[in-house]
């Protein structure tokens, strides 16, 4: 379809910061008739300095504020960096910490990708996708709640391990859930992924091919939707996750339907690595016992891990002090920025909710 | 002479105290109530989710809190048709103009809630460059709902002590 | 647990020999390679080393070290297709003088450091040149202070209320 950008036939204007969606994000949008012509994101209206404030806090009192930028997958974004300042301290969590990491983790997963379809349901126009994950979501904040404390942001993660242990009979509540979710998510494919509503507007819209996703510096589902096998926690595995099976959800289309795909396929991958971990998690003590304020030896590390919306990276330097040097946190959303205005152009104005959520880009996230 | 028209006014006067407290009693407060009653019981708040505490606002909506039953409902069209703003979350340098054209935006009567410790004083992120502290200096607040991020039944309590305070207000 | 890093000292003595002495290593660990490299020769190196297979920037930063009055850019590679690479993150930087924060946009050779090269002249103020938008993108429009990484900007403390306008 070519577009022909003529004088005086082209609109520009502005989608946000306070649109019909999530997060404030201002879209500059210029289109001609109903075609979009040209897309600027214009982030920054959350961003909050989450890397100068971690300068002038000390490792621990960094956590909580690092969790806040993805609140409903906080440990997805405070992962890389207890990994980091562990490898700058020289030590390494218990393997049962490691277990419950991954329980947590995975949790934080199904979380956030509940969240994710929720939304998306209300901006296709399905409001039942809305109320039926926002239910079910509570499950699991359940769950997570009874081993963090809270219903979001634990500051569960520190470095050494984590901050308690799994609640009595932990086991046997998670199996139920999860038991129970699986039913449940044959009716959300009835109602939703297989509706013919909803196929018409995903299928072959935006499509990524996967050239072009290397080439954009995309990861996570969005990468493995365009046929590219890559997930961090095999690639490079890190907290036991080397001993837990599963397959990697990939498609080749690489259009919006293939990116909900491959969401939904990780929601089972996710139940079936924590009934793994459940299973393989072994006794012992959960935290390291540090004495004193941490300090980090002198130099760098960095980690990274897959977090809901692809891979979370943190770089550390340290120069000894009990402060951190610098932090350089590098989120996925902000990597998906440069893929926006090339899936975008060209497209109906109508498609745009589709394919602007289907990324999951989380404004807050991006701006840190 | 003058006694006689002085005790016929204060007569009038008392006789229009009497009168003008049988209507209000009867007349005024009835209409009050149920003007109040409309506004209260149909808070449509701006789809203005900014930052952290919007997740909690929208599991508040989801069906196991479920705000609708308090009449809460998140329009979703324009602006001009809700008469609540919830600030959500930590509002920054950048954000404070806007969040000041989407408050003047809204018809009247309206009211603002605060969300949050980042909107009522700028929370967690206090000594940040790009953070105000709290959003008072700029807009009119009604309601503090204090938590980082409010449980959703912190936040149903908000609910209740604005409708609360709308229900004693006066009718302008 | 001692790993191999055969495959990660095989990258580095392919680009030395290709560059000499133009690159210094750094350090090379099991997963982990990072090299030093001067701005006029970034270009090149950064070119070989996509060659090898590192085909995306996971991230780009910079860092102020005032006390050797000079900025250091790292760039972090991955590889997301090629199996022996994928477990490898490739650490490429470049270090010069404070007083002339400018060093080549690598935008030509991946595509994926646009917005992570925006915001790092954003932060400290390095001017990266070639990219065809060095302006604002996440601080507010009417920031008109010094970039805010730098090591010069402190934060307002938290006793002392900061202006809100």
């Amino acid at each position: 379809m070519e577009v022909v950008d003529q004088e005086g036939r082209t609109l520009t204007f502005s989608i946000g910061p306070q649109h019909p969606g999530s997060g404030h994000f201002r879209l500059i949008v210029k289109v001609d008739g109903d075609f979009i012509v040209d897309v600027k994101p214009d982030p920054g209206y959350v961003h909050r300095g989450a890397e100068k404030m971690c300068e002038e806090r000390t490792y621990i009192q960094n956590i909580p504020h690092l969790e806040r930028p993805v609140i409903f997958d906080s440990s997805g974004i405070l992962f890389p960096y207890v990994l980091a300042v562990e490898e700058l301290l020289g030590v390494q969590a218990p393997p049962r910490a490691q277990y419950i990491r991954i329980i947590m983790a995975e949790l934080n997963r199904i979380i956030s990708h509940l969240y994710w379809l929720a939304i998306y349901g209300i901006f296709l126009g399905h409001s039942t996708m809305f109320m039926w994950p926002m239910g079910d979501r509570e499950l699991f904040i359940d769950l997570a709640e009874a081993i963090g404390g809270t219903r979001v942001t634990f500051s569960y993660f520190v470095p050494g391990g984590v901050r308690n242990d799994l609640p009595p009979e932990f086991k046997e509540r998670a199996l139920k859930t999860c038991a129970y979710f699986e039913k449940r998510l044959k009716e959300y494919d009835r109602i939703f992924f297989s509706n013919p509503m909803f196929l018409k507007r995903t299928q072959d819209i935006g499509v990524l091919k996967r050239e072009d996703a290397i080439r954009l510096g995309v990861t996570g589902p969005n990468l493995r939707a365009s046929g590219i096998s890559s997930d961090t926690r095999k690639d490079e595995p890190y907290s036991s996750y080397q001993t837990i099976k599963w397959d990697i959800p990939v498609r080749k289309e690489g259009d919006c339907y293939a990116r909900a795909m491959v969401r939904f396929q990780e929601l089972f991958d996710s139940m079936s690595i924590i009934r793994q971990a459940l299973d393989l998690i072994p006794e012992g003590s959960v935290k390291i016992a540090m004495r004193g304020q941490i300090k980090g030896k002198v130099g760098e590390s960095f980690a990274r891990t897959e977090a809901a919306r692809g891979t979370m990276f943190y770089h550390i330097i340290s120069d000894g002090a009990t402060h951190p040097y610098r932090v350089k946190i590098s989120v996925p959303s902000f990597r998906s920025l440069c893929a926006m205005p090339f899936l975008l152009k060209g497209n109906h104005l109508a498609d745009m909710p589709a394919i602007y959520w289907g990324l999951d880009y989380w404004p807050v996230e991006a701006d840190k | 002479m003058v006694t006689s028209g002085s005790a016929a006014s204060v007569l009038v006067g008392k006789v229009s105290d009497v009168i003008g407290s049988i209507v209000e009693q009867a007349v005024k407060e009835p209409v009050r109530y149920i003007v109040n009653w409309g506004r209260l019981y149909a808070l449509w708040p701006v789809h203005i989710e900014t930052a952290c505490c919007s997740i909690e606002f929208g599991a508040a909506s989801g069906p196991r809190y479920d705000l609708e039953r308090f009449g809460v409902l998140e329009a979703f069209g324009s602006l001009r048709q809700c008469d609540l703003l919830v600030v959500q979350g930590t509002i920054t340098r950048k954000m404070v103009p806007r969040l000041k054209w989407i408050y003047e935006q809204m018809p009247e009567p309206k009211w603002v809630m605060a969300m949050g410790a980042c909107a009522i004083s700028g929370g967690l992120y206090i000594d940040s460059y790009n953070v105000v502290p709290g959003i008072d200096k700029f807009i009119p607040v009604d309601v503090y709902v204090p938590g980082c991020p409010p449980r959703p039944e912190t936040l149903i309590q908000g609910f209740i002590e604005l409708q609360n305070k709308i229900r004693k207000t006066k009718v302008r | 647990m001692s790993q191999s890093i055969e495959k990660e000292e095989l990258l580095l003595s392919s680009i030395k020999d290709k560059f000499g002495d133009k690159v210094s290593e750094l350090y090379v660990n099991p997963k982990r390679i990072k090299i030093l490299v001067d701005r006029e020769n970034i270009l090149n190196v950064a070119t070989f080393v996509r060659d090898l297979g590192f085909n995306q920037v996971i991230s780009a930063g910079g860092t102020d070290f005032p006390k050797e009055d000079s900025f250091v850019v790292d760039y972090h590679l991955i590889s997301v297709d090629h199996e022996d690479l994928k477990r490898i993150i490739f650490n490429l930087s470049t270090k010069f003088p404070k007083n002339e924060p400018k060093t080549p946009t690598l935008m030509e050779v991946w595509p994926s450091a646009e917005y992570h090269e925006q915001e790092t002249f954003e932060m400290l103020g390095i001017i990266f040149e070639g990219h065809p938008r060095m302006e604002r993108l996440l601080l507010p429009e009417d920031w008109n202070d010094i970039p805010p990484l730098r090591k010069e900007f402190k934060l307002p403390s938290r006793l002392v209320e900061h202006g809100s306008s």
